[in-house]
């Protein structure tokens, strides 16, 4: 509601970012360097707006405008900091190459404010009113299915970062996170060849992601691995009470604890596990929910030995990941942690930028139908692809949690993980 | 569901779980105490009582650093020192708090409910604005780490321990300090009967401040025994503020005895819940027992009087 | 809803009138006038339909406050858990447009076509029984206000037949709104979880998501809140009112008396929850959507806030309240998030300690002796009480000089 939004130099996001520009060398340059330069600027003079835009976005002879849609006030601005850091840098970077199409990037940034009916108005706007061409945020779940409906009626295209619990697939949204399954199943299949692990505690907060992953989780365990599930165990979110659970635990002696808590709850979890005697180094704990943020508030020492399950880690080491980190602590402070959803959300404008530049075009329809097959090589996390349900093909890696903070990388998987975000036999 | 266990494995749950009821028990009369000294004896609703609470929390966060830069050497024992600054800390803002709003609204319950809330939101942004956003971790000597072993099966965790000799240590500071000190008769005599106490000479506003004062003290500690088991963050407090109010209500509201026999009914039958069921149903099922009781009994376990 | 009643009193009438037979007097004719002027011509006019949308979804707000003037500002009843019957009439109506949404065609790539989303992930095979007449509208809207109401009407029973009030009633109210969010976010196969009910379309084949539908809706929404004001205005004026007043004053003198007190707390709660309950259901016609994150602890007590600013005795103060706070809400959380919690935890503490009366007393001690002054009229005597009711404030809310 705000005019800021008009007036550039006014808002000091808008005015943060410019200076921002202005510092950044020109060869900040990712993936394609002066060669994609080169191929932009001859782009751009073979595609006048009136061909590139034929819908009404608000794409300009050298301008083109996105949308940033993420919480950076309320209870979920903690994890979506992260992420609008990322997307910042991306296009800035984007920028400092030549932009899209020839085109500079403009963005908006709007507030979720960790309320989902205020993701829902922020989407119409920055659709309806600012005709973004493309608008990378939310998070949750929540609020990315209170912002759906909007991006389907009004026909935006969405970029969402979040490693999440499947079951959806839209036209109108890129998925640059993991669905469940791309995150769990290999990472399973991991720990049962590594750690011979027979027997399987599952346990998450009680709200749709965990369940759901669980649910993938107990199906591969029990039908593909022929292992046992010894207990299933879900807690409201904010619970700091687990001493039942690891009282259960002990008892079952499970090979390996399955967790997905969220949230301060985290804290509650792993400090109690460790004060319940459980040693990780001895006990195998996978998890898919603690990244490098987390990790912030856990305290290194809480949780080290115990086993993350997701596509990126900081630590990651290739010459994509090399240049990305350094240019992320650079803008952002050298203690800024880069978890696996910051990742995420890093390739969604690069990815968006490949797709103009193969349609030709900013129109959503030939967005959406340009997506699947794209390819970006410059990724920190390595090769990605879009594949026909708009999800990324990846690579699952399983990390182990040091004291200090970070993951050491201790398996990747050889081939991508074909997304599949309905999956047959673990419904 | 029993049957899928073993007589000594049965033994081992009953032993285990009785140690988690109690930590869980500890947690809750730790969280009580002092907002049953604040609603029972001054009948004042303290909505930030979570908030001072995650003030002693943060204050043991801050001596933690503290130590670990200057005086290393200490370490180990920093708790000790961070529970009483945690203490002043709390108690300082409670009775600066009962100077600027709370004594206009002695005689408006429900006004300070909405007057404490705000406060609630004021120190959680406070919190936000100082030490971000994000929870911080508390690093912990060493030695309060690990569990005691009892036998093979049963093992109980060091924290556990501690934080039930802190409410045992804290319970009867509080008994003797109500029921066998001067002041603590002061402090009945203006409960019963405020007009006749300050006849008869006593400075019913210097009780009301150091009443206020302790019970949010009593907060403070409570924050940093929990930077143990719980999680530090701005919004941390709030999570505990039903619990802690169903405590107190259900114990009846004027009995400190009512308040650790809730406190003890209610541990126990969550966590035998959390065994046997799920943490979420535990919790449910506890709460709306706690609310049929009270509907069927309002007056609470251990009450004088709800009914007006 | 009851229909509207239509004001019984002019303009002409006495500007003494204080007759029982009428709904307003003349001050209180002016303040409806206004309330009523601003919703339905000056914010239509004023407004584009996405600000609309978002003063509708206010509104929806103000229902909730209203209910709260009733059964605290005369009732002395604080609820803390307002937001569960907020939540309740919207899930209702969510039910019913979901169904709606779920029909057999647009549901054919799940494993059981024709039930909602959620419930095919969660392995749920066949249609709870409890959705089943969820397929009705009439159902569905009954639902919405009785639901709510029985569910009220319940935990009023229990609590004020047993003579509890005031502070305990607040904590237990307060615990209900967490069991209720627990509840829902846990029984997901059931309730959406956490997500809520997403995606609602159409309302007998009428798409609900247009421009024009939502323009629509602002204005039932619109009627329908003044529909309550006129009945909140009918309690205030009627008998009950004042004998509502007079408990808050003094319970036992009323009891004493031969009223039955606690019948006339349950049905101002049951009241105040079927208020709550509407704006419920119209903010998931308007916004689109139902979660639990409107059920809890701090949406519930949020709630309490727009009925204090705008003075918790005045009806129609508690409309401009939540007018008000939820504009500098959005302002200011989106200039200064940091500043907005202080804000509002000023508001709370400002509102209790310094004008107890909110926008509503600020109106009766300070505008309303100069305007009378420049209308010529005598000044009105300063008889009145917290209860007194005609009231407006200072200063327009700044949505109508938004644009």
């Amino acid at each position: 509601m705000s005019r800021d939004h008009d007036d550039p130099i006014s808002s000091p996001l808008r005015r943060k970012l410019l200076q921002a520009l202005a510092a950044v060398p020109a060869a900040g340059a990712l993936g394609t360097g002066t060669l994609g330069l080169a191929a932009s600027r001859a782009l751009a003079a073979t595609s006048p707006t009136s061909g590139v835009n034929t819908t009404g976005l608000a794409v300009t002879d050298d301008t083109v405008t996105v949308g940033i849609l993420h919480s950076v006030t309320g209870t979920m601005a903690i994890s979506e900091t992260g992420s609008v850091e990322a997307e910042k840098l991306a296009i800035e970077q984007i920028n400092a190459q030549g932009g899209v199409l020839g085109r500079k990037i403009l963005t908006i940034q709007e507030d979720g404010q960790s309320d989902w009916p205020t993701f829902a108005e922020k989407a119409r706007k920055l659709l309806v009113d600012d005709h973004c061409a493309a608008v990378f945020g939310c998070w949750t779940s929540a609020s990315r299915k209170a912002v759906l409906p909007v991006f389907e009626q009004y026909n935006g295209m969405l970029y969402y970062p979040t490693f999440y619990e499947g079951l959806e697939q839209s036209k109108n949204v890129i998925y640059t996170g993991q669905e469940a399954t791309q995150q769990i199943l290999a990472g399973l299949n991991w720990v049962q060849d590594e750690k011979k692990a027979k027997s399987f505690y599952l346990l998450g907060s009680d709200y749709i992601w965990p369940r759901t992953s669980n649910k993938i989780a107990r199906k591969h365990i029990e039908n593909v691995l022929h292992g046992k599930v010894v207990g299933e165990e879900y807690f409201p979110l904010g619970h700091t009470q687990f001493n039942s659970v690891i009282n259960k635990i002990k008892l079952t002696k499970p090979d390996v604890i399955y967790a997905i808590v969220v949230g301060g709850s985290n804290v509650a979890f792993y400090k109690q596990l460790k004060a319940a005697g459980i040693d990780l180094s001895k006990q195998t704990l996978m998890t898919i929910s603690v990244t490098e943020d987390e990790i912030l508030g856990i305290g290194g020492e809480n949780i080290a030995g115990a086993y993350a399950c997701m596509k990126y880690f900081e630590s990651l080491k290739n010459p994509n990941n090399e240049k990305f980190v350094p240019a992320f602590q650079a803008k952002y402070g050298k203690d800024a942690v880069i978890g696996d959803v910051t990742q995420a959300a890093y390739l969604g404008p690069w990815l968006w930028k490949l797709t103009c530049e193969k349609a030709g075009s900013f129109d959503i329809d030939k967005i959406a139908a340009a997506s699947p097959g794209i390819e970006f090589k410059g990724a920190p996390e390595g090769y990605v692809r879009i594949h026909e349900n708009h999800h990324l093909w990846s690579k699952t890696r399983v990390g182990r949690a040091r004291p200090d903070g970070q993951y050491d990388v201790v398996y990747e998987t050889a081939d991508l993980m074909e997304p599949n975000p309905f999956p047959k036999g673990y419904q | 569901m029993l049957g899928d266990y073993t007589p000594d494995q049965l033994l081992s749950i009953f032993a285990m779980q009785g140690f988690a009821g109690l930590i869980l028990f500890s947690v809750f009369v730790l969280m009580a105490l002092g907002l049953a000294i604040i609603f029972g004896q001054m009948g004042v609703i303290n909505m930030a009582h979570g908030e001072f609470m995650i003030l002693g929390a943060y204050t043991t966060f801050l001596t933690s650093k503290l130590f670990a830069l200057y005086l290393p050497a200490l370490f180990p024992i920093y708790f000790f020192v961070a529970m009483i600054l945690a203490f002043i800390a709390a108690g300082a803002l409670g009775m600066l708090v009962e100077w600027a709003l709370i004594r206009h609204l002695y005689r408006r319950p429900l006004d300070t409910l909405l007057a404490t809330w705000g406060l609630s939101l004021i120190l959680q942004q406070t919190y936000r604005s100082v030490f971000g956003a994000r929870e911080v971790g508390v690093e912990l000597p060493q030695w309060t780490m690990g569990a005691v072993s009892l036998t093979d099966t049963i093992e109980v965790p060091i924290n556990g321990i501690f934080v039930m000799v802190l409410t045992l240590l804290i319970t009867a500071a509080v008994g003797l300090l109500m029921y066998r000190s001067g002041w603590g008769r002061k402090v009945r005599a203006v409960v019963q009967n405020r007009t006749m106490a300050g006849a008869v000479g006593i400075d019913t506003e210097k009780v009301d401040r150091m009443t206020f004062g302790i019970g949010c003290g009593i907060a403070g500690v409570a924050g940093s025994a929990f930077t143990m088991i719980g999680s530090t963050g701005p919004t941390s407090g709030q999570l505990y503020i039903v619990d802690t109010f169903l405590v107190v209500v259900f114990g009846g509201a004027q009995s400190l005895l009512g308040t650790i026999a809730s406190a003890f009914t209610i541990s126990q039958t969550r966590s035998t819940l959390e065994f046997f069921t799920s943490g979420s149903m535990a919790q449910v099922v506890t709460l709306l027992g706690v609310v049929i009781i009270l509907m069927l009994r309002p007056q609470g376990l251990f009450a004088l009087k709800v009914r007006r | 809803m009851p229909s509207a009643p239509a004001p019984a009193t002019g303009p002409a009438a006495s500007p003494a009138a204080r007759d029982e037979s009428t709904l307003f007097d003349t001050k209180e004719w002016l303040a409806f006038a206004l309330v009523a002027a601003v919703i339905l011509v000056v914010f239509p006019l004023c407004l584009d339909a996405f600000r609309l949308n978002l003063v509708g979804k206010y509104l929806t707000y103000a229902y909730v406050a209203l209910g709260l003037v009733l059964c605290w500002g005369f009732g002395g009843i604080l609820s803390l858990g307002q937001g569960v019957f907020f939540g309740l009439g919207g899930y209702c109506i969510a039910m019913f447009l979901k169904l709606e949404a779920s029909s057999a065609a647009n549901t054919k790539i799940q494993s059981t076509p024709g039930i909602p989303d959620f419930m095919d992930w969660n392995q749920i095979t066949a249609l709870p029984w409890m959705w089943q007449p969820f397929h009705s509208l009439p159902f569905a809207l009954l639902a919405v206000v009785l639901v709510p109401v029985l569910v009220a009407f319940v935990i009023g029973a229990a609590m004020f037949k047993r003579r509890v009030g005031g502070v305990y009633f607040a904590i237990i109210t307060q615990a209900v709104a967490a069991i209720a969010t627990i509840l829902i976010v846990g029984q997901q196969g059931y309730t959406g979880g956490i997500n809520g009910i997403t995606d609602l379309r159409t309302l007998h084949g009428w798409d609900i998501r247009q421009d024009g539908a939502k323009e629509m809706l602002y204005f039932v929404n619109a009627g329908l809140l003044i529909g309550c004001i006129l009945l909140a205005q009918f309690v205030k004026r009627s008998k009950f009112g004042r004998i509502l007043v007079a408990m808050r004053g003094k319970e036992d003198r009323v009891r004493f008396s031969g009223y039955n007190v606690a019948n006339f707390k349950i049905f101002v709660f049951c009241l105040a929850a079927a208020f709550a309950a509407v704006g419920g259901a119209m903010f998931t016609l308007q916004v689109g959507f139902m979660s639990p994150s409107f059920v809890g602890i701090v949406p519930s007590i949020e709630m309490v806030i727009y009925a204090a600013v705008g003075g918790r005795t005045s009806i129609f103060g508690a409309i401009w309240g939540t007018l008000l706070v939820n504009y500098a809400k959005t302002s200011l959380s989106e200039s200064f998030p940091q500043l907005w919690l202080f804000g509002l935890g000023a508001l709370y503490i400002g509102v209790v300690m310094l004008f107890p009366d909110g926008l509503a007393g600020l109106w009766n001690s300070h505008a309303q002796p100069t305007l009378d002054r420049l209308l010529g009229r005598r000044p009105t005597p300063a008889v009145q009480g917290p209860a007194s009711g005609a009231t407006q404030p200072a200063t327009l809310p700044p949505q109508t000089a938004a644009e």
